[in-house]
């Protein structure tokens, strides 16, 4: 289909320069795009990006390894266990601490309930993005559950502060599994409900299938991560080929894109494969909830004063949206000297305009709402 | 690791490499002047292949040290890492781009450009990426001192008349 709008558009326009955001509801936050235009195919894409900039990264130069910690939340509101889960591990590295058993399994439920919730909004506002908007409704209704399970466990819906060097700051409350239990059960039957309203529609498939392929070498190019590159076909996911916590000790599978609907990493394959992960993270969590011990203290290992030793460390975990990496730099003082973080949606806005070059206006806002961006993450 | 790429980087390229550790993690200082062919054969040679740059990261230590440019290198395909740091001088930052290398470069170039000021030698667009286009001055860098109004709007430097 690319060929054909390419080939049809031998008769040129006159160019015009579109301006999209950054005030826009497409553009899922503060995000300014300029397109260049030739009728309505589209030939260049510019991303301007910057508006929610905060100085994550020199606030954190002044700020103690714990402070860091709500600030990281901030960053993929969307998904902050992730984020903060993250950092804890890239720092315990560098520190060396062993968390205890019990702590490893609470932290690797929430990061996969975690998912769980950001791939919903991520559909549900996909599926917003293309004119679909009951399945929306659907998609949070069964995101507020895992919410009102993380106000049970630490009291916060969205900017939790959960995971600290070392340990998480509440244990788990009374009835807490049972309820994720009861949650998991539901949720399976939840899942064959969106995929009959929204995932086999017919009207959806035509706008996303076939729409934006990336190709997986120029998703390996631009440093794509994450169900981006998975829906591209390539079989990477760091919770299996670099395992850190305690990955390793779960079955899973990992999805990939398969072009059913249409081509190899089209924006059907990414949303695809997101519905799959769903599947793959339940599992996970319920493999987690049966293996986990019941006794155990979740602040044993916290220590005194987290103060690194001298050195750096590169660490990456695999949070919703890709690798999410955290490059800090110690130099024995209670603050780091340097602390980069390497956000996955930042990679991914960047292969946007690489990828829907040739298609009209429309698909444009259909792919980078199938590359499912989180602002806040991209200007930190 | 089971490639020495030290050592291989020495035999193609003589006198590129100033020092090489394993402590942290592998990582390997390089001179600046052939860096955009060295990067070029970290991804092309078949043993390598570092297909993908995980991060570029820019680091200022203090007043005297210079600057420096950090590259975390992976291989899909062998599934081993390299850091490689090019450090730069303060007054006259450059480093040759990697942006044709790797095309995320491009993107990471431009904000190490906006946060340290660090000019990367044949980057096709080398603007600003976070901050605004006026701004002056590189705000990661240590001895950085933030403005004292921007288009007319002060920026109150003491605590209370913020808070």
């Amino acid at each position: 289909m690319t060929e054909r709008l390419i080939k049809n558009s031998f008769i040129h326009g006159e160019e015009m320069i579109l301006n999209i955001g950054p005030q826009h509801p497409s553009t899922h936050g503060v995000l300014r795009l300029r397109v260049k235009t030739d009728g309505e195919i589209v030939s260049e894409v510019t991303p301007i990006i910057g508006y929610l900039h905060r100085c994550f990264e020199k606030h954190c130069e002044n700020l103690t390894y714990e402070q860091v910690i709500p600030y990281t939340d901030r960053c993929d509101y969307i998904a902050s266990m992730n984020t903060n889960f993250g950092y804890v591990v890239a720092v315990e590295e560098l520190m060396g601490i062993e968390v205890p058993e019990k702590v490893e399994y609470i932290r690797i439920i929430m990061a996969e309930l975690n998912r769980i919730a950001s791939h919903l909004l991520a559909l549900g506002t996909f599926g917003l993005d293309v004119g679909a908007t009951t399945p929306f409704l659907y998609m949070f209704r069964d995101r507020e559950r895992i919410l009102d399970m993380f106000e049970m466990v630490c009291g916060a819906r969205l900017l939790y502060n959960y995971m600290w060097v070392g340990g998480v700051s509440h244990d788990l409350p009374v009835g807490f599994v049972e309820a994720t239990f009861k949650f998991l059960d539901d949720f399976e039957r939840e899942i064959d409900e969106y995929n009959n309203l929204l995932t086999f529609n017919k009207i959806f498939i035509e706008r996303t299938a076939d729409v934006g392929i990336m190709t997986p070498e120029v998703a390996i190019d631009y440093g794509v991560s994450g169900p981006n590159l998975r829906g591209s076909g390539v079989k990477w996911d760091l919770r299996k080929n670099d395992p850190y916590s305690i990955y390793d000790r779960f079955d899973f599978n990992i999805p990939v894109g398969e072009g059913t609907m249409g081509s190899v990493g089209d924006c059907w394959d990414r949303y695809w494969v997101r519905v799959l992960e769903m599947h793959e993270s339940v599992k996970i969590v319920r493999q987690a909830l049966q293996q986990m011990p019941k006794e155990g203290n979740v602040h044993e290992a916290l220590p005194k004063k987290v103060r690194p030793p001298k050195g750096s460390v590169y660490k990456r975990t695999e949070s919703p949206r890709g690798d999410l990496g955290y490059y800090i730099i110690s130099d024995g003082k209670p603050s780091p000297i340097r602390l980069k973080m390497r956000s996955p949606a930042f990679t991914s806005l960047s292969v946007l305009n690489e990828i829907s070059r040739g298609w009209m206006i429309s698909d444009v806002l259909a792919v980078l709402g199938s590359l499912d961006i989180v602002l806040g993450e991209i200007d930190r | 690791m089971n490639v020495d790429v030290a050592k291989k980087l020495t035999e193609v390229f003589p006198g590129c490499l100033v020092e090489q550790d394993e402590f942290p993690e592998t990582h390997i200082q390089l001179q600046p002047d052939q860096w955009s062919k060295i990067a070029s054969y970290l991804k092309e040679t078949e043993e390598l292949s570092f297909d993908s740059c995980m991060c570029i990261t820019g680091v200022d230590f203090g007043e005297e040290d210079d600057l420096e440019s950090r590259y975390n290198l992976h291989s899909m395909k062998h599934n081993h890492k390299i850091e490689v740091r090019i450090s730069a001088n303060r007054k006259k930052p450059i480093i040759p781009t990697v942006s044709h290398v790797w095309q995320i470069a491009n993107w990471f170039e431009r904000e190490v450009f906006d946060m340290f000021g660090i000019k990367f030698k044949g980057h096709p667009d080398l603007r600003r990426m976070l901050l605004p286009e006026d701004w002056v001055g590189y705000p990661l860098r240590k001895d950085y001192v933030g403005p004292d109004s921007y288009h007319g709007i002060i920026i109150p430097k003491v605590k209370e008349v913020w808070e």
